[in-house]
């Protein structure tokens, strides 16, 4: 098995410390960085969604895949040249104001981690301008919502509003989710995205921000 | 610790065994069959030929149940061993002889032919927590002295799990044991290791057709193990009552074990059978209602007391369709029967009074047998003291979504069933098609059919039991088998 195949197959144990040896030693034989990226970790990623989606493996996997992903990412990235490094982005979540349920939203924020976006992570009960404010505090091309009221769904209607009126529709996208939430309600309030579980809400943020792998 | 079910008190049960025995020893069981009569009368038994009447003695009784082994094991047609019906252990398998064959698209039943039968060859082949195939369907398109051993003869040919069967006359016998020894290479080795079992019922109330009791003998001959298939109906051709109901089938169970031991001693046998009430508002005969369940399981427990592993018709449904009543009465049943630890479990797929089965049953109860094959590993610890270890990672990461602890016992702890059970949340059911039970039961079919793997039986013993059903079906002026029958 040549080391890009070795490292797909480690990265797809979840084996971060072997993950991290094997890329390790294929700099040190000279291999490039792009071709380490996209032929050996990469590589397994794609194995990996696909196991997941076809429910081969469970999120757990999933995790720990990613996690060995980024920590082999972590050596290239100094070898890499700066548009070849992936970058995913950075999402700012919350559960809305006037709703404390936030496990779905919790789920939510460990999943896009493991995906390898940066999350900001407002906690629970926040409201329409706290999430604006942190998202461009921190510069984030996402908010997402989650609320299992349909008492507080409205907030999030709020936010999409408020988005739009302090003339940021297009640059900070807005996806929603929660039980009471349909994809309907999310097209009703113009939000940007909608999502009924953590793993595909991953997907529609990948989505919203056209990365297309990782 | 086992989780586990019972339903008799020691006195109970050996009250009821006590007048079963009594029974036997007084007014005995019609036995139409004079080599029968002769063999038991040879024994000690006193026969009353002209009455086609046997009455047995504590003696006969006694000397059966020492010799009946209290274990034995069955294997598949390669001779891997696949069942050890002893103690507590269950097996599943589909419930046998069907009639009918539920169609999916026109949602009505029809008589099967070859096709279907293949069919549900290939999809029992796959089914994880079924670990037997029976003869579950009487192909239409043979001549109908054939019937019976033609199933045996595709269910050896196509898939290579242990067969749950039976004869329907006596002629058959010779064919379907000869099927069995192509398969093994030699009385002996089919002997030694079992390859079918073969169901022989008596008739309620204690009697036994020359057929059946025939059967009993020839079976007993070969080493083929057999399971005895009292059907007493509770307030109708047995008593009303549960204990009276169950007294009736120890004494036509017991019956049985008599005469295959007599035959054989050491006799491989199941203790088994398919009671049923009564209920007289439809004068039929329903395997889904509860008190049905309850005699099952209280047989089962005489059956064990008396040294002797056991089976049942449980866990099935009288629903004319997989609709709810199909999955309570068949859940109910399998958990009970899990439960109660009946060795073999006869029901997955079955419908309508064991006259109809469906594939689409069939994967659904895979799942059913599944989540009762959980239930029995109960509840245990894994590695969960001390406690504290565990709950500072959790409170210092916040999830144990990929704690070693979760990834070394996510798999062992929690059932995973497959796709035929809904677990989607509503968005993503309506996403993926908002497909209903039925439907998703029968993509799963179609996809087992898709992915089937011929059976490893070597390609010369395949032809051989080519050549001798072919020669059995002449004998009855059928000069070619329906096509299709082949992998």
């Amino acid at each position: 098995m040549n080391m890009l195949m070795k490292i797909s197959d480690y990265l797809c144990q979840g084996d971060d410390e072997k993950v991290v040896q094997l890329v390790n030693q294929a700099i040190a034989e000279n291999i490039s960085a792009r071709d380490i990226l996209e032929q050996g970790l990469l590589v397994g990623m794609g194995i990996i969604s696909e196991r997941f989606k076809n429910h081969e493996i469970f999120l757990p996997d999933v995790l720990l895949a990613s996690k060995a992903m980024h920590a082999g990412l972590e050596k290239l990235k100094p070898l890499l040249i700066e548009t070849d490094v992936p970058s995913l982005g950075k999402v700012v979540i919350g559960t809305v104001q006037g709703d404390l349920h936030d496990i779905g939203k919790n789920l939510v924020g460990i999943m896009l981690k493991g995906a390898g976006f940066e999350v900001i992570d407002l906690g629970k009960g926040v409201a329409p301008e706290k999430f604006l404010e942190a998202a461009q505090a921190e510069q984030a091309q996402i908010i997402g919502m989650s609320a299992l009221l349909t008492t507080t769904m409205p907030v999030m209607k709020n936010v999409v509003a408020l988005v739009k009126e302090r003339g940021f529709q297009g640059k900070i996208k807005t996806i929603i989710g929660g039980a009471p939430v349909t994809e309907d309600y999310a097209r009703q309030i113009g939000a940007d995205g909608y999502a009924y579980d953590a793993a595909r809400a991953v997907e529609k943020v990948k989505e919203l921000l056209g990365v297309i792998k990782v | 610790m086992r989780p586990s079910v019972k339903f008799l008190s020691d006195e109970l049960l050996q009250k009821i065994v006590a007048e079963a025995k009594e029974l036997l020893c007084t007014v005995g069981v019609e036995l139409n069959n004079l080599k029968a009569l002769k063999l038991l009368s040879d024994h000690g038994a006193k026969a009353e030929k002209e009455k086609s009447r046997v009455i047995f003695t504590p003696d006969l009784i006694e000397t059966a149940l020492r010799t009946a082994p209290r274990s034995f094991k069955l294997f598949d047609v390669l001779g891997n061993e696949t069942h050890h019906f002893e103690g507590m252990a269950v097996y599943f398998t589909p419930g046998s002889a069907a009639l009918y064959i539920l169609d999916h698209q026109s949602k009505e039943i029809r008589h099967p032919v070859t096709d279907d039968y293949i069919n549900y060859a290939k999809v029992i082949s796959q089914l994880k927590y079924i670990a037997s195939q029976s003869t579950a369907l009487i192909p239409a398109d043979v001549h109908e002295k054939i019937s019976d051993s033609y199933r045996l003869y595709l269910s050896l040919l196509f898939c290579e799990k242990p067969v749950v069967t039976g004869t329907f006359t006596i002629e058959s016998f010779e064919i379907m044991k000869n099927f069995q020894l192509a398969v093994r290479g030699s009385e002996e080795a089919l002997r030694t290791k079992p390859l079918t079992i073969f169901s022989c019922c008596p008739t309620s109330p204690l009697k036994w057709s020359e057929v059946t009791s025939q059967n009993v003998m020839d079976c007993a001959r070969y080493g083929i193990p057999v399971e005895f298939i009292a059907m007493p109906l509770s307030g109708f051709l047995a008593p009303v009552t549960l204990v009276g109901t169950l007294i009736q089938h120890t004494a036509e169970t017991l019956s049985g074990i008599v005469l295959s031991q007599i035959t054989r001693p050491g006799t491989p046998m199941l203790y088994g059978g398919s009671p049923a009430i009564f209920d007289i508002r439809y004068e039929t005969t329903p395997m889904g209602a509860i008190e049905t369940m309850m005699i099952d399981c209280a047989y089962n427990e005489i059956g064990k007391y008396l040294g002797l592993p056991t089976q049942a018709y449980i866990s099935l449904s009288d629903a004319k369709r997989l609709d709810a009543q199909a999955g309570v009465e068949t859940g109910i049943g399998a958990v009970l029967a899990a439960l109660s630890g009946i060795n073999n479990v006869s029901g997955p797929g079955m419908l309508d009074f064991e006259s109809c089965q469906s594939l689409e049953k069939l994967v659904l109860d895979n799942e059913v047998c599944g989540m009762s094959y959980r239930l029995l590993q109960g509840i245990e610890p894994k590695d969960d003291f001390p406690a504290l270890p565990l709950f500072q990672e959790l409170l210092q990461e916040q999830h144990l979504l990929i704690s070693r602890h979760t990834r070394r016992y996510l798999k062992e702890e929690i059932f995973f069933p497959g796709e035929v059970i809904d677990r989607a949340n509503r968005a993503r059911w309506k996403e993926q098609g908002a497909l209903e039970l039925e439907q998703r039961a029968h993509d799963q079919v179609q996809q087992l059919i898709r992915t089937y793997q011929p059976s490893r039986l070597p390609d010369e013993i395949k032809k051989e039991l080519r050549k001798l059903m072919k020669t059995e079906a002449r004998r009855y002026g059928q000069e070619k088998l329906p096509e299709g029958n082949r992998d």
